[in-house]
């Protein structure tokens, strides 16, 4: 980093920027130049730090004061009593919930210390505007290496020696990937990389392209390099325009610098790329539909084989990678494969990325070596459950995965044993469930969401998973018999045998293992029409109880259908056919007057 | 749908953007993403101009318009609300919100209110999941909703005191 002093570091990933991010590196900026510190210090957005649930986060350096949950009009004390005083704001420091701490070095937080950070090394430590400070931490060092000292061959070899399994889902070892595709003849190649992230409740690979896209760069010319392509593409969802603006900007520095173009650092290596805008379409982050997508098509996935090395984007010899593989790559180039393959578990090498999310103390993005264990993840890193409740189960792999249940917390996370467990490793979403949560609602809001984006081409997934929700649907209303169960069993077993495409070879896993570790809740919806966590409403009745209602009308006050009755200091009444079940009376009430029968 | 005459200038805007494409099929998602940015949305009769344009037939601009979602063949509101449906936002209850937005705007999903001021869609996952729920309107988001502040959002909105009007595409 260049002359400034002090650099004040604002996280400008989505959840933060949400929270008036902007604002607050506004209002710092106004307080610096207030304070005549304009050439000492530097106010720079940087990509998410990972801890969102604490977010807007402000990082002062080189001291690594680390404030949470900063609001713009905390700009005028941070530069008036840390910066000109050295005082750092002990409001605005993290405290630690058990010891009640405040902790101003994220080093020292229990968020920060089981993790390591590889594919999200410079993720909240660099300007990812800045290509400068992406070199100044080692950045297309690792693409110099591989043009200068290595040869693809000899770079193939390194991935492949490190273990590198793709990280958007299927977990394929990626140099021999690249291996494949290197071998497949033809006079023109591709590099994609996939930026389609379409696993509902998870923000990975937005958030390495929102904080160092220029990692994704380097590796796409690298992987350019080894397979013979001089042309990359990166496919990205629309709807992350500043992934989109962030990359945007690094493309462009990386061509004033002849990092990409023609003759890239003068070794006679050419290599372009371009950015194709998804719009939308989950199944197009299956990579055959993703290509047809790129080709201007409706984005339906195809048989394989071909596999898209062999036959891909037009019909040539394309290597997909997800946004996580590819940032990964120039760490391994420097540091070396051995040292690598040192981290994780026996057939998972080095670490993998997480949106942590759902009911859990620490929401946010983190990266763990492979091999820890879930527990460590929810209870260590995750801060435990929200509000102190019980914990229920964990969600891994998004719409294809399974619900997991509190027997599987010490399982070490690698691809393997999550599959053995019933869930699979997916691209990095993994929710936490609590008591509250009905497991059947869980199954039956994923397969909401695989119905939707069903691309409709096969019979089974189209109308197989239209069956499976009705029968979710019917348990969920309380009309559900005990046959039904057997029915989604055989149904989901069908359907994964017979779809044409990952969307539908995997959508009734969630149907499938919460079946398998939930089936008592299963039971208790279909034999007693009753749902043991409350949540589905058409089994529910909210019932004023008259003996402990005081008549404080807080209730009536609040109840956004008029459903309550009832005169001040006299017990209150729920109409039950106008009552909507939202449940604000449940939660106002003081006096545990309500009850949820 | 009723037949909609556009104006030349609107047909010239679509041969534009065609042109900026080089009239390549293969752009046909760029060329629509980039109309439907100028234009807001994509009704059959702008279809038939990028048809033309592109050589190609108006079944199969009309099948990928349909395939995305991403792509609307109707105006969205002057204020687009966008409900988070992601997994995060559902187990924090993003479900209930969802219906008192369609109680309050006497709308369902993907339809717009009558005078045209909202519009109700459901997105995956912002990004933001440590605000779960999450609502936004236009390009403003709304962290950790509940079913009772709803009321107050439209009506920050309808009252036109917003801090600044959301873009429509
Ligand atoms: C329905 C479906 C959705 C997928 N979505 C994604 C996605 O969002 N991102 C991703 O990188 N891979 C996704 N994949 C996996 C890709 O098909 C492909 O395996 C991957 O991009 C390869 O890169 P990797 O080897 O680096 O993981 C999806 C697969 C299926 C079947
Ligand atoms: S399994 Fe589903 S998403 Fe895949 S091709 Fe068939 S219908 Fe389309
Ligand atoms: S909030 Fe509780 S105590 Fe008050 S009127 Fe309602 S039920 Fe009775
Ligand atoms: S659950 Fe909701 S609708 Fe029913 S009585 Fe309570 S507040 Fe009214
Ligand atoms: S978005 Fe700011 S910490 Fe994640
Ligand atoms: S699931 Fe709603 S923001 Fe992530």
């Amino acid at each position: 980093m260049t002359d400034y002093k002090i650099h004040l570091l604002i996280c400008g990933g989505t959840g933060c920027k949400s929270s008036e991010s902007d604002e607050i590196k506004k209002s710092l900026k106004y307080w610096i130049d207030e304070a005549n510190l304009k050439e000492e210090a530097q106010v720079v957005l940087t990509g998410c730090f990972g801890f969102c649930e604490k977010g807007p986060i402000v990082k002062v350096l080189p001291d690594n004061t680390f404030y949470v949950e900063v609001k713009p009009s905390d700009a005028e004390e941070i530069v008036k009593e840390h910066l000109l005083k050295g005082r750092p704001v002990q409001r605005l420091l993290y405290k630690d919930p058990h010891t009640n701490q405040q902790i101003s070095d994220s080093k020292g937080m229990d968020f920060y210390k089981k993790q390591m950070r590889i594919a999200l090394r410079n993720c909240g430590f660099i300007n990812p505007e800045s290509i400068h400070e992406y070199i100044s931490r080692d950045g297309y060092m690792a693409l110099g290496k591989c043009l200068t000292e290595l040869t693809p061959e000899e770079t193939i070899k390194e991935v492949k020696d490190s273990g590198l399994r793709g990280r958007g889902g299927g977990g394929f070892p990626t140099g021999l990937k690249w291996e494949i595709t290197r071998n497949s003849e033809a006079d023109q190649k591709y590099v994609v990389c996939n930026a389609d992230e379409g696993d509902p409740g998870a923000f990975m690979d937005r958030s390495i392209l929102e904080g160092d896209p220029h990692s994704v760069i380097e590796a796409m010319a690298i992987c350019g390099y080894c397979i013979g392509a001089d042309k990359g593409l990166v496919y990205i969802r629309a709807e992350y325009p500043l992934a989109i603006e962030r990359l945007t900007t690094a493309l462009r520095h990386a061509r004033e610098y002849g990092l990409l173009g023609n003759d890239i650092l003068g070794t006679g290596f050419n290599f372009e790329i371009d950015i194709r805008l998804g719009a939308g379409a989950f199944v197009c982050g299956e990579e055959t539909a993703l290509i047809h997508s790129m080709e201007g098509l409706r984005g339906e996935p195809t048989f394989k084989p071909p596999f898209p090395s062999v036959a891909g984007y037009l019909g040539k010899p394309t290597n997909v990678n997800n946004v996580e593989t590819f940032a990964n790559i120039p760490v391994i180039i420097n540091k070396g494969a051995a040292w690598f393959s040192e981290i994780g578990t026996e057939k998972s090498k080095g670490t993998k990325v997480f949106a942590l999310a759902g009911k859990i103390n620490n929401v946010g993005l983190i990266e763990v070596p492979m091999g820890t264990t879930l527990r460590e993840v929810i209870y260590d890193i995750g801060g435990g459950i929200k509000d102190g409740k019980e914990f229920k189960s964990v969600q891994t792999g998004g719409p294809s995965g399974g619900c997991l249940t509190k027997d599987f917390l010490d399982t070490p996370i690698d691809y393997d044993n999550l599959l053995a467990a019933g869930s699979m490793m997916g691209s990095g979403g993994m929710i936490v469930m609590d008591e509250d949560d009905c497991m059947v609602s869980i199954a039956k809001f994923y397969l909401e969401f695989t119905l939707e984006e069903s691309c409709g081409k096969c019979s089974p997934c189209r109308i197989g998973n239209k069956r499976l929700h009705e029968i979710l649907e019917k348990i969920t209303k309380g009309y559900g018999e005990e046959k039904d169960i057997e029915r989604l069993k055989l149904l989901s077993n069908v359907i994964k045998d017979t779809s044409l495409c990952g969307l539908g070879q995997s959508s009734p896993n969630p149907v499938l293992s919460t079946i398998a570790n939930f089936e008592d809740e299963y039971l208790a919806h279909v034999q007693e029409q009753r749902c043991p966590s409350g949540q589905c409403k058409a089994l529910l009745k909210y019932e004023i109880i008259e003996d402990l209602c005081t008549g404080c009308t807080l209730c009536f006050r609040n109840c956004p259908v008029g459903a309550i009755t009832g005169e001040r200091r006299q017990p209150h009444y729920i109409d039950q056919s106008l009552c909507i079940k939202c449940g604000a009376c449940y939660e106002k009430c003081k006096f545990n007057a309500i009850k949820l029968s | 749908m009723p037949k909609i005459k556009l104006a030349e200038n609107t047909i010239q805007i679509i041969k534009d953007i065609c042109s900026e494409f080089n009239h390549s099929e293969g752009e046909l998602i760029n060329v629509l993403h980039k109309v439907q940015h100028t234009l807001g949305y994509l009704p059959a009769e702008v279809q038939e101009v990028i048809a033309r344009e592109l050589k190609t037939s108006v079944a199969k601009v009309y099948g990928v318009v349909t395939f995305y979602s991403f792509f609307t063949m109707v105006p969205k509101g002057e204020f687009p609300i966008s409900i988070c449906m992601g997994t995060a936002c559902y187990v924090r209850g993003a479900e209930q919100v969802l219906s008192e937005f369609k109680r309050q705007l006497k709308v369902e999903v993907g339809e717009s209110t009558g005078d045209g001021k909202f519009s109700l869609n459901c997105l995956r996952c912002v990004g933001a999941c440590g605000l779960a729920p999450v609502v936004m309107v236009g390009e403003k988001v709304f962290g950790r909703v509940s079913p009772t502040q709803v009321k107050q959002i439209i009506a920050e909105y309808r009252e036109g005191c917003a801090t600044e009007p959301a873009k429509s595409a």
